[in-house]
């Protein structure tokens, strides 16, 4: 098992104590009525192996990021565990992400994870040239030579069919699909065992979003990573997705095979949802 | 442990399906119920039915497309175990997917920017045959499908019906499986292709291969199965 979640929840403000039980599914709502805290995601249960792609559906608010920031340790759960690629304490009991030790986080967060953002700011630093942040994560994974910093980048930069020669040019001077195929190759360049991607291709033009989720699936393909793709577009989780979990107020309604939850969904949510698609 | 299903490739034990549409109130839709066949390596189990009677409702169920109410889908795999499709976890079944059952759905279902040709061949290189091998035998797939060589490098889109057809079936055969199922495979064809198909799943039995397929036609039926359920009287 590469990542497993158990009973991750998330709560904003300051909890009554009875949140959980009083949001999520059955009441309808996110929002405590007794202390008026947000419950951004409540108890989710989760598994994912290696090699397996796992789309995220939901309506916003559902808490879908929240439990992709939670992962990649962008913000920490308020109660629950998340474990990853059977890392354990020195008793050898299953060690907890949450419970790591400092050094430990960023470990993970450079070596095995890495996550792509719908805003091309938060994920690459405009500040550095398309190869300078490519070579961050590299960096940021433990190599140190520049040689190999530098050929790695420039691997990767070809691997998302951008020309080499564009390599040392800032973020800003590229279109909203190159800037997610540089965040692609920045992400990838640590060969994660997890990529989380939050709303890849939302707000671009068709043609470039197809192009974007080809490149996707056939690095995935190439290198076997596995994924977690946050996505409210029907069309990207088919594409590009063997698994998907459906969220409704924090809560997982509805969790298997994609084709099921587009062809026989069984949560009212679900059946609305797919009932939307255009 | 499940129980044996004695040496069978598939067992399918009081299957049923129903739809809880939510958005009407919960009112519940009956797909199909009691269906039972076993289904040894090498045999053809034929459905048929008229439209609405719950055929495709069946292969998708047996698929996991579609989620069981009631009943078993028992296969043996190929390292002999045998596995409940109807209740095992998902990832079994992503797993049985890749390797041991196949799907040829009705209607072609491929992205536009993809050829005919690569499309094919897809199936084979996802399970780690060298791309040259996989195009080479793509090839020789929709050559004997009768698929002009001039379209090879073409969307399916373009294509006519039949023609898709083919490119589908070409696809959901080409990749080794131990149990393919087929909607309604010659639906759109004339009689020469479906003769050609018709052939083809023959040889698909001669390799050992379990199929379920749907047809209408009871000559066709006739000619491939060796069982066959009539879905409406559910007689085996």
């Amino acid at each position: 098992m590469l990542l497993e979640l158990d009973d991750v929840s998330k709560v904003y403000g300051v909890s009554c104590g009875n949140c959980l039980e009083l949001t999520g599914d059955s009441s309808e709502c996110a929002i405590c009525p007794e202390c008026n805290a947000v419950v951004a995601v409540n108890r989710v249960n989760l598994s994912v192996e290696e090699n397996e792609i796992v789309g995220v559906v939901g309506e916003s608010g559902s808490g879908k990021s929240t439990l992709l920031q939670m992962i990649y340790q962008d913000q920490k759960a308020t109660s629950g565990e998340i474990y990853f690629n059977g890392l354990k304490d020195s008793n050898g009991n299953k060690l907890s992400l949450f419970n790591l030790p400092s050094g430990k986080t960023s470990w993970v967060r450079n070596h095995e994870m890495s996550m792509i953002y719908q805003n091309p700011h938060l994920g690459l630093n405009f500040n550095f040239s398309a190869g300078g942040n490519i070579a961050e994560k590299i960096i940021g994974s433990g190599e140190k030579r520049y040689q190999i910093i530098r050929d790695r980048a420039l691997h990767f930069f070809g691997k998302i069919e951008m020309p080499t020669s564009r390599i040392d040019d800032y973020p800003e001077a590229f279109s909203g699909g190159q800037q997610q195929r540089i965040q692609i190759a920045k992400a990838l360049s640590s060969s994660p065992r997890l990529l989380l991607l939050d709303e890849p291709t939302t707000g671009l033009d068709v043609s470039v979003q197809a192009k974007i989720l080809d490149l996707i699936k056939a690095l995935q393909y190439e290198m076997g990573f596995s994924m977690i793709v946050v996505s409210h577009d029907l069309g990207v989780i088919n594409h590009l997705t063997d698994l998907t979990l459906v969220m409704k107020n924090g809560c997982l309604v509805e969790y298997g095979l994609t084709d099921q939850i587009l062809e026989d969904p069984q949560h009212p949510y679900t059946q609305l949802l797919v009932s939307s698609k255009l | 442990m499940i129980s044996t299903i004695n040496g069978h490739r598939l067992e399918v034990r009081s299957l049923a399906k129903q739809f809880t549409l939510h958005s009407r109130g919960g009112i519940l839709v009956e797909g199909f119920r009691d269906i039972n066949f076993t289904l040894s390596n090498g045999q053809l189990l034929a459905l048929s039915g008229p439209s609405g009677a719950g055929k495709s409702s069946i292969l998708k169920t047996i698929y996991r497309t579609y989620l069981a109410n009631q009943g078993e889908i028992l296969f043996r795999r190929s390292d002999d175990s045998v596995i409940d499709m109807a209740s095992c976890p998902v990832s079994r079944i992503l797993d049985l997917r890749r390797r041991e059952i196949g799907f040829v759905t009705q209607f072609l279902k491929i992205l536009p920017r993809i050829s005919a040709l690569d499309g094919v061949a897809h199936p084979l290189i996802e399970i780690g045959v060298a791309e040259d091998e996989a195009r080479e035998r793509a090839r020789i797939m929709l050559q004997r499908l009768g698929i002009r060589e001039e379209l090879f490098d073409l969307s399916p889109l373009t294509f006519s019906g039949g023609e898709q057809q083919r490119v589908n079936i070409a696809r959901g055969i080409i990749a080794p499986k131990d149990l393919i199922l087929l909607d309604e495979p010659t639906a759109s064809l004339d009689e020469k292709s479906s003769d050609i198909v018709l052939e083809l799943l023959k040889n698909l039995k001669e390799r050992g291969i379990a199929l379920v397929a749907i047809f209408h036609d009871q000559r066709k039926i006739d000619r491939v199965a060796d069982k066959s359920i009539d879905v409406r009287r559910k007689e085996i």
